[in-house]
């Protein structure tokens, strides 16, 4: 097996030549920045939404003890069970251990990236019950047995057809491929398997510590039936998802739907603070909270970038991202891509296998520009070549750097190599974009502009 | 030690052990030219980069400064409520007088070819059922989810209608539980003109209001009809919750 930064390579390589790739999510992204444009506009001042969110979330950040211990007891005195994971294995271990002790069969699922990041599907089907993803992307990409390509847009590499295609040989049901036809057959399809499930499954967006509540933004109605008609609910949340307030998402429910998807509101935003309460008809006899440490800690004892952990999985950095825009949400090979998943993998899961991450950027800073809770992202790319680089220096970096140096540092030398350089650029086209070409890591895919004839200070020493 | 104590300590230590100090190209390895101005260095200072050490956090009306704006009088929040509907694809009527409701909720009953209804028991629900002459499900007390999965529409009150978005308040308490807004095909909303509230500081604090002492189990802001974007982007409505939603504000 390739390591990942061979596989990232191979990958990026392959689909940013990929026309058709390339069309389907500059299509995509257009109709998504027109929309995410005008939501910005109707704001009366964006900029100071952003410094309010990113405010609001330091303060969620800086005090996360508290404000975790405030959640918790909130939800726990309504009768919600608590499950604490520090680690993947835990948090598997503890919804497997509802799922026998319910002796569920079918289990509904809506979309929960932290559900990715364990890998819980793998783990519920490997113990023997049925999983379904109920959100419509997510759905499709279970299918087609996929991760998803995009944290809010989970199968927008995909086109109708190829849709169509998995519908028909995965569920023998696929009239056309006319979008409104193929939604209303996983609707059919999905109907009942709520109506089944013994167990429902969500994430959560946001964790308010005031009230011991959970919000679940989506568009599909999904959550809001997973969380209504299975007979035990379990949220699976990262500790990071904490806000203070109630009156807190009065401001990032709609920042949240402007980035995300361009929209005013989502369709349903929806608090959940414990199982069927007296005096409620139905809803859930059960509800399990699991609280997903996960490394989230170790990022947080990083006071460089401890401000990722204010992201609010928007996905508005990958949308901006050149790079993510060529070489696409699957060849990142990480719950979390684009810019966002760059930054945080490598505190995750390891420098040292996920530093490449790192690299794979323009420093062209729209990340940081587009983000709502104004993370820090790019400077934290370079934070973490820094921090590979100390960890792990390249000894021909090494070496490079180390003949550079004097050669840079003394005027007559460097005139010297200038000269000898404009020299050997003469016969540079008889081996340009080969295997011979010494620079060839840049050649095969660009220009090198040839070495000025004339270098500032020549021309100065004419000029007089 | 639990996984508890030891999350919480892991969180206490990560917060004691280092303040953040400014991130980025500040940093003694990579050394940027801070005069820079306008530059990236110079956007970098003035991003927060350190948590404020005394909990400030915005109110009401530091949050009704950014958001958008909804107008100043009554009149102003009823259009931009009628133009979000509008926008999103719900229906929203205002009825100038009580017995209206009942003809158009007949008229639409008609059109849409209602055979079951589903409903909870309310000041404006109860009598709306009965003018329609259906056979009514009502999911006060436990009641068959298969049995409410073949209604055709669900009448429901709300707690608040907001103008800034458009957006239906509904509960698990308030309105006939957690499944009844959701599963049938139809969302019909019977709304008071006085729930109308200007925008989401106002609802939230109307939430508190109403139910700050004890909450209930759901609380769901319901924006437009169930939609969905996931494939080629294109809006399909009524993905997995109502594909049509309906709003009668009486006075």
């Amino acid at each position: 097996m390739n390591t990942p930064a061979v596989q990232f390579k191979q990958d990026a390589s392959r689909l940013s030549a990929d026309v058709r790739h390339r069309r389907i999510i500059q299509t995509a992204m257009g109709n998504y920045e027109k929309a995410r444009d005008q939501r910005k506009a109707d704001f009366q001042n964006w900029e100071g939404a952003r410094q309010l969110a990113a405010d609001t979330k330091w303060e969620a950040i800086a005090h996360l003890d508290r404000h975790i211990e405030q959640f918790v007891q909130n939800l726990e005195a309504r009768g919600t069970k608590v499950h604490w994971a520090s680690t993947a294995q835990q948090a598997r271990d503890a919804v497997l251990a509802i799922l026998r002790d319910k002796q569920a069969k079918v289990i509904v699922k809506s979309k929960a990236m932290t559900s990715e990041e364990i890998h819980l599907n793998e783990a519920i089907e490997q113990d023997g019950y049925e999983v379904v993803e109920s959100d419509l992307g997510e759905f499709i990409v279970q299918l087609r047995e996929e991760p998803p390509y995009h944290i809010v847009f989970p199968a927008m590499h995909l086109t109708r057809d190829e849709i169509k295609d998995v519908f028909q040989r995965k569920l023998h049901d696929a009239p056309s491929s006319d979008p409104e036809e193929l939604t209303m057959v996983a609707r059919r399809v999905l109907r009942e398997k709520y109506l089944e499930a013994d167990v429902g499954i969500t994430g959560a967006n946001f964790a308010i510590a005031e009230t011991g509540m959970l919000s679940i933004t989506e568009n599909e109605g999904n959550a809001r039936l997973t969380a209504a008609l299975p007979r035990t609910m379990i949220t699976l949340v990262g500790i990071e998802k904490v806000l203070p307030r109630l009156e807190d998402l009065a401001l990032f429910l709609p920042m949240l739907s402007a980035m995300g998807t361009g929209q005013t509101l989502t369709c349903y935003n929806t608090l959940y603070g414990g199982p069927r309460q007296p005096g409620e008809p139905d809803g859930p006899e059960e509800y399990h909270v699991v609280l997903l440490d996960n490394q989230r800690t170790a990022l947080l004892a990083d006071p460089e970038q401890r401000d990722s952990l204010r992201c609010i999985r928007c996905g508005a950095c990958l949308n901006v991202c050149p790079i993510f825009r060529n070489v696409g949400g699957h060849t990142y090979g990480t719950t979390y891509c684009g810019p966002i998943g760059a930054v945080i993998t490598p505190n995750l899961r390891g420098l040292d296998e996920w530093k490449h991450l790192s690299y794979a950027s323009s420093l062209c800073g729209a990340c940081t520009e587009t983000c709502p809770v104004k993370i820090n992202l790019h400077h934290h790319l370079l934070q973490n070549r820094r921090n590979s680089t100390r960890y792990k220096p390249s000894w021909w970096q090494k070496l490079a750097f180390k003949a550079f140096a004097p050669i840079a540092n003394k005027p007559g030398l460097w005139s010297l190599v200038t000269r000898l350089g404009r020299f050997g650029q003469k016969f540079h086209g008889l081996v340009r974009g080969g295997r011979l070409d010494p620079a060839y890591a840049w050649t095969k895919t660009r220009d090198l502009p040839p070495i000025a004839r004339q270098s500032f200070r020549e021309w100065w020493r004419t000029r007089a | 030690m639990s996984e508890r104590d030891k999350i919480l300590a892991r969180i206490r230590e990560a917060l004691a052990g280092s303040p953040s100090t400014p991130t980025g190209h500040r940093s003694a390895d990579i050394p940027v030219r801070e005069s820079a101005p306008g530059g990236v260095a110079d956007r970098n200072v003035r991003a927060p980069t350190r948590p404020p050490e005394q909990s400030r956090l915005p109110d009401a009306a530091e949050h009704r400064r950014v958001l958008p704006a909804v107008g100043s009088s009554f009149d102003d929040e009823l259009n931009l409520f009628r133009k979000n509907a509008a926008d999103l694809r719900a229906d929203f009527l205002l009825l100038s007088e009580p017995a209206a409701l009942a003809t158009e909720l007949k008229s639409l009953c008609a059109t849409e070819h209602w055979q079951r209804a589903a409903s909870h028991r309310g000041e404006l629900t109860e009598p709306a059922c009965q003018v329609l002459g259906l056979p009514v499900l009502f999911t006060d007390a436990a009641f068959d989810k298969r049995e409410l999965a073949r209604c055709d529409v669900g009448i429901t009150e709300c707690d608040a209608l907001i103008a800034q978005t458009g957006t239906v308040i509904v509960t698990s308490r308030s309105t006939g539980g957690r499944a009844l807004s959701v599963l049938p095909p139809h969302h019909v909303v019977l709304a008071r003109r006085a729930q109308l509230v200007a925008d989401l500081p106002a609802a939230f604090k109307a939430l508190a209001a109403k139910h700050g002492a004890s909450y209930p189990s759901m609380i769901s802001l319901i924006t437009g009809p169930s939609r969905t974007g996931d494939i080629e982007r294109i809006l399909v409505l009524g993905a997995h919750g109502p594909k049509k939603l309906t709003i009668f504000c009486c006075q």
